[in-house]
């Protein structure tokens, strides 16, 4: 079995596997029962600052999309942070870390962004014997309007003031949980690297509304017949924060610094795509929200497997993918992939004929009969008939060899790379030529 | 010349080898990766979910099938076998219509239960072809153990023994080892020799030694064995047959289904293996259809099992009565046999219909037969052995019996469904129970 031990900014666990800041985190009782399940760590429910805790609403704080047969693909939330006392939170805090001591209990924290509001609480903190703080620079309601969460995170002097703050009054490790509500990752990242953060974590909820009651015309989840906008989070939005992970992972201003990686983790193929793509170790909230702290056993086992398999280290997975993640001019114009229909796998349901002919590049034969063939001299690989087709690995893409007539083009597929930077068709690479 | 399914008596090649081969391949043929994945995918992972508490060897059954939609399925493989290590046959032959499948939330929702049973067998086969063993022995403990029966429950008691780092030697009266895996079981639900691979798969783990040939009452003793191993667990399961109690009982052609049955699962030729025209099966239990299957699939032309009481009072579940029907097998309730008429051979059965409990109505009939099987339960056997509780070994706890140092489980022990997956459990629970005696 593969060592799953992990060390994130000196913080230690026995596995990558931490639950996110959020309701399974909320208390102590969970907290417990959530290490007895196995997870390497916690990020306890984001706290407030001392004296009467803030208040969530008393009706649905869920909205939900569904796939197929009811499955939960995204949830979006109306919750705000702890809605405990201060004091009950710590004590629960130090009383798990005690019982512990091999888990990683790191206190999520979210006050005013005022100087001595985080001087009053980190001492506090610390007391506990936490191994860490994550700042919640991230929730996207409720908080904002308070000139919280999101409100500070989308604001990057903010971010680095606040940042700077927490590392002069506190020695434990800092994570800065950053929100995706931003039109690129990188200035707040910079910030809290500026501020001395040790570590980000990414993401935080996307602001969104799921649904809309048509009988009442508002949006839910619906309070007395009005709805705010929310938090969307869980498998739907797993396409996000890999971008945004690997986006600070791979650019020059923030290469290097540790991402704890956060969004849609649900299985242990999401946490090693995150890891692959840069983050030392993954957080989860949905998943454990929508199927129980027993997921995590699927996730060591799966994530060993996979690292047994390869033979490697999960040192050697972290940020594998990295290099491999470039800017689109940077692909290789001269790599042709035809899509190949394997007649036995096909069940003829005509979905990749629909797909291609009505929306696509008409390069799907259909016989009378209800046989399925590419037209090679059509195909442009686009590959929408893979992602359409029902049965897994029915229609694959077919790499052509090198001097191999492309149909399509009529032209022979070229050994060497070329890509947008050198095309004929780039002004900028005939320039540069002349 | 050769048979038909005419011929009369009992005689061999009733039909062409090709349609013997297809008759007994595989019941369910496995599931391909596709249809793995869209099956997996209808589990909910329920909490503390109702399958598992269905299941005799507990496997954490949301758990395996979710490593299968993941995309490994042998981790999914390992979290059985690390409740049952039979999981492999259990896959094939458990009842899982009335044990795991029957629990579960989607036959509430649906009217049709996520295939669990096909599930497991695809984690374990992948597994297993793979030939590699999962798990490995603890530091010896320099303690030996005896295991008396190579069938489910022996096996089963001697790895986790074994893994224990115990050293165990068992002893089976057959030539083979398997128990009713390798004797009994439906020859289409264990196709391919896969018994006696699962039991050479299952060796692997080392510090097991198999000695066949070797019988309590025959060379052995449990005083003897007592005496020289620090522990003994008996997995004798039912050797015995009950008899009909019917005159003209010894008449030729009359047969226990059981010893058919281990002749048919022995046969190198099933076209070598006669079997009757008109077979009669008398008993309502998995061995009773599949004693009336299985003949049917050789060849025979007309196959009636009868059985005393109502259907919903047999053994054998809906699923496999369907299963006897669908082969065309007549089934037959309320009758009980009261006579083997013939000359020599059986030539007639005669029957008399009986009410629920059991009183004669005054009508019968009679049905031709030049084979009659009987299958109405299997009897314990031996002497010597710990006190008995009915007719079966008195156990408490986790098969413990009345001697010191001797446990019992499986078929041979009471209480418990006469099962593989019950068997497994039994022998998988006393040796966690005799290792904590000889570490305790
Ligand atoms: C025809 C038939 C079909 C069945 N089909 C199914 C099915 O589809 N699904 C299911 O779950 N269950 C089925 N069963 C029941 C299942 O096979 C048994 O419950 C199970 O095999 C019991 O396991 P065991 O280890 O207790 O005994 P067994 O499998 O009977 O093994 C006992 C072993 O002990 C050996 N032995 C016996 N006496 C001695 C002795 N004195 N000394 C040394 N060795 C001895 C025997 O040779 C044998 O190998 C079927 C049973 C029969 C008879
Ligand atoms: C109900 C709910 C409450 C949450 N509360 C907090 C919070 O208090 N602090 C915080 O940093 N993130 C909070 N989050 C965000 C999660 O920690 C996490 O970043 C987000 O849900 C994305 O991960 P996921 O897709 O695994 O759920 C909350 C999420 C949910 C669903
Ligand atoms: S999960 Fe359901 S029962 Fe539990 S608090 Fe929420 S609404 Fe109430």
């Amino acid at each position: 079995m593969a060592n799953l031990a992990s060390d994130f900014v000196g913080i230690k666990s026995p596995n990558p596997f931490w639950l996110a800041s959020a309701p399974p985190t909320d208390k102590e009782y969970n907290v417990r029962r959530a290490f007895e399940a196995g997870w390497g760590g916690v990020v306890w429910k984001t706290l407030g600052a001392e004296g009467p805790p803030i208040v969530n609403v008393n009706g649905p704080r869920y909205g939900a999309i569904y796939g197929a047969d009811r499955r939960l693909l995204g949830l979006n939330n109306i919750e705000l942070i702890t809605d405990r006392e201060l004091q009950q939170n710590l004590k629960e805090i130090k009383a798990v870390k005690r019982d512990y001591p091999d888990r990683a209990v790191v206190v999520s924290i979210m006050v005013p962004c005022e100087e001595e509001a985080w001087k009053a609480i980190l001492p506090a903190v610390e007391e506990t014997g936490a191994d860490g703080v994550e700042l919640n620079f991230g929730c996207p309601h409720g908080m904002a309007e308070r000139g919280m969460g999101s409100a500070v995170g989308q604001v990057p002097e903010y971010i680095e003031m606040v940042t700077r703050w927490v590392k002069q009054y506190s020695r434990l490790p800092c994570i800065v949980k950053l929100t995706p509500n931003v039109t690129s990752i990188l200035p707040p990242a910079m910030a809290a690297a500026r501020g001395g953060a040790d570590a980000v974590s990414l993401i935080n909820t996307v602001k969104s509304i799921t649904n809309v009651d048509l009988d009442h015309f508002s949006p839910f989840p619906m309070i007395d017949g009005k709805g705010s906008h929310g938090g969307y989070c869980g498998p739907a939005v797993k396409p996000i924060a890999l971008n945004m992970v690997a986006e600070i992972a791979r650019q020059e201003e923030t290469r290097g610094l540790p991402i704890s990686g956060i969004g849609g983790v649900t299985t242990w193929r999401d946490a090693a795509e995150f890891m692959a793509l840069g983050a030392g170790n993954v957080q989860v909230c949905t998943a454990a929200m929508t199927y129980g702290f027993k997921i995590v056993q699927e996730m060591i086992s799966g994530l060993s497997q996979y690292l047994d398999e390869k033979d490697m280290e999960m040192s050697d997975l972290i940020g594998r993918a990295v290099p491999n993640f470039v800017e689109w001019q940077h692909l290789n114009l001269n790599h042709v992939t035809k899509a190949v229909i394997d007649q036995d796998a096909c069940i003829q349901c005509g979905r990749c004929y629909a797909a291609c002919e009505d929306t696509s590049h008409q390069a799907i034969a259909m016989s009378d009969d209800r046989v399925f063939t590419v037209k090679e001299e059509e195909c442009v690989a686009c590959n929408l008939c893979v992602d359409v087709c029902p049965v897994e690995d029915c229609i694959t893409m077919r790499t052509l060899e090198a001097g191999e007539m492309d149909l399509r083009t009529g032209l022979r597929v070229s050994a060497e790379h070329g890509d947008w930077t050198t095309h004929p068709n780039n002004p900028a690479a005939r320039q540069a030529a002349e | 010349m050769t048979n038909t399914p005419l011929s009369a008596g009992i005689v061999a090649g009733r039909l062409a080898p090709a349609e013997l081969q297809q008759n007994f391949a595989d019941l369910h043929p496995p599931l391909d990766d596709h249809e793995a994945l869209v099956a997996a995918d209808r589990c909910y992972f329920c909490h503390d979910a109702p399958c598992i508490t269905a299941c005799p060897t507990d496997i954490d059954i949301p758990l395996f099938i979710r490593q299968i939609a993941t995309g490994t399925p042998e981790a999914a493989a390992k979290t059985i076998f690390d409740q049952n290590i039979l999981g492999g046959m259990c896959a094939r032959v458990c009842p899982t219509e009335t044990l795991c499948e029957e629990a579960c939330v989607r036959e509430i929702a649906e009217g049709k239960p996520v295939e669990i049973g096909q599930l497991q067998r695809y984690a374990t086969d992948r597994l297993m072809t793979r030939g590699e063993h999962p798990f490995s022995r603890a530091n010896p403990t320099g303690k030996r153990v005896a295991v008396v029966g190579a069938g489910p429950a022996g096996l089963a008691c001697a790895h986790r023994l074994a893994m224990k780092g115990h050293d165990v030697v068992i002893f089976d009266a057959r030539a083979k080892p398997g128990g009713l895996n390798e004797f009994g079981i439906a020859a289409y639900k264990s196709v391919d020799g896969f018994a006696e691979q699962e039991v050479d798969w299952l060796l692997k783990i080392g510090g097991i030694t198999v000695e066949t040939g070797k019988a309590l009452g025959n060379g052995l003793t449990l005083e003897g064995l007592s005496g020289e191993y620090d522990a003994v667990f008996l997995g004798i399961g039912l050797g015995g047959v009950n008899a009909l109690g019917l005159e003209g009982e010894d008449r030729d052609g009359v047969e226990d289904a059981v010893s058919f049955i281990a002749d048919l699962r022995q046969a190198s030729d099933l076209a070598a293996l006669p079997v009757g025209r008109d077979v009669v099966v008398i008993g309502g239990g998995m061995t009773a259809v599949d004693a009336a299957v299985q003949s049917k699939l050789l060849g025979a032309l007309n196959v009636s099992l009868v059985y005393r009481r109502g259907r919903d009072r047999m053994n054998a579940s809906a699923y496999e009565q369907d299963l006897a029907a669908s082969k065309g097998v007549r089934i037959i309730t309320n009758a009980r046999p009261v006579a083997v008429h013939g000359n020599g051979a059986v030539r007639e059965v005669e029957f008399e219909y009986v009410t629920d409990d059991q009183k004669p109505t005054g009508e019968g009939f009679r049905l031709p037969a030049d084979q009659l099987f009987k299958a109405i339960g299997q009897t314990l056997e031996g002497e010597a052995l710990p006190e008995l509780e009915g007719r079966k070994i008195r156990v408490t706890g986790a098969g413990r019996t009345s001697l010191p140092n001797v446990w019992a489980g499986g078929d041979c022990a009471a209480g418990g469904d006469d099962l593989t997956v019950t068997a497994v459990a039994e022998g998988r629970d006393a040796a966690e129970d005799i290792h904590a005696g000889l570490m305790g």
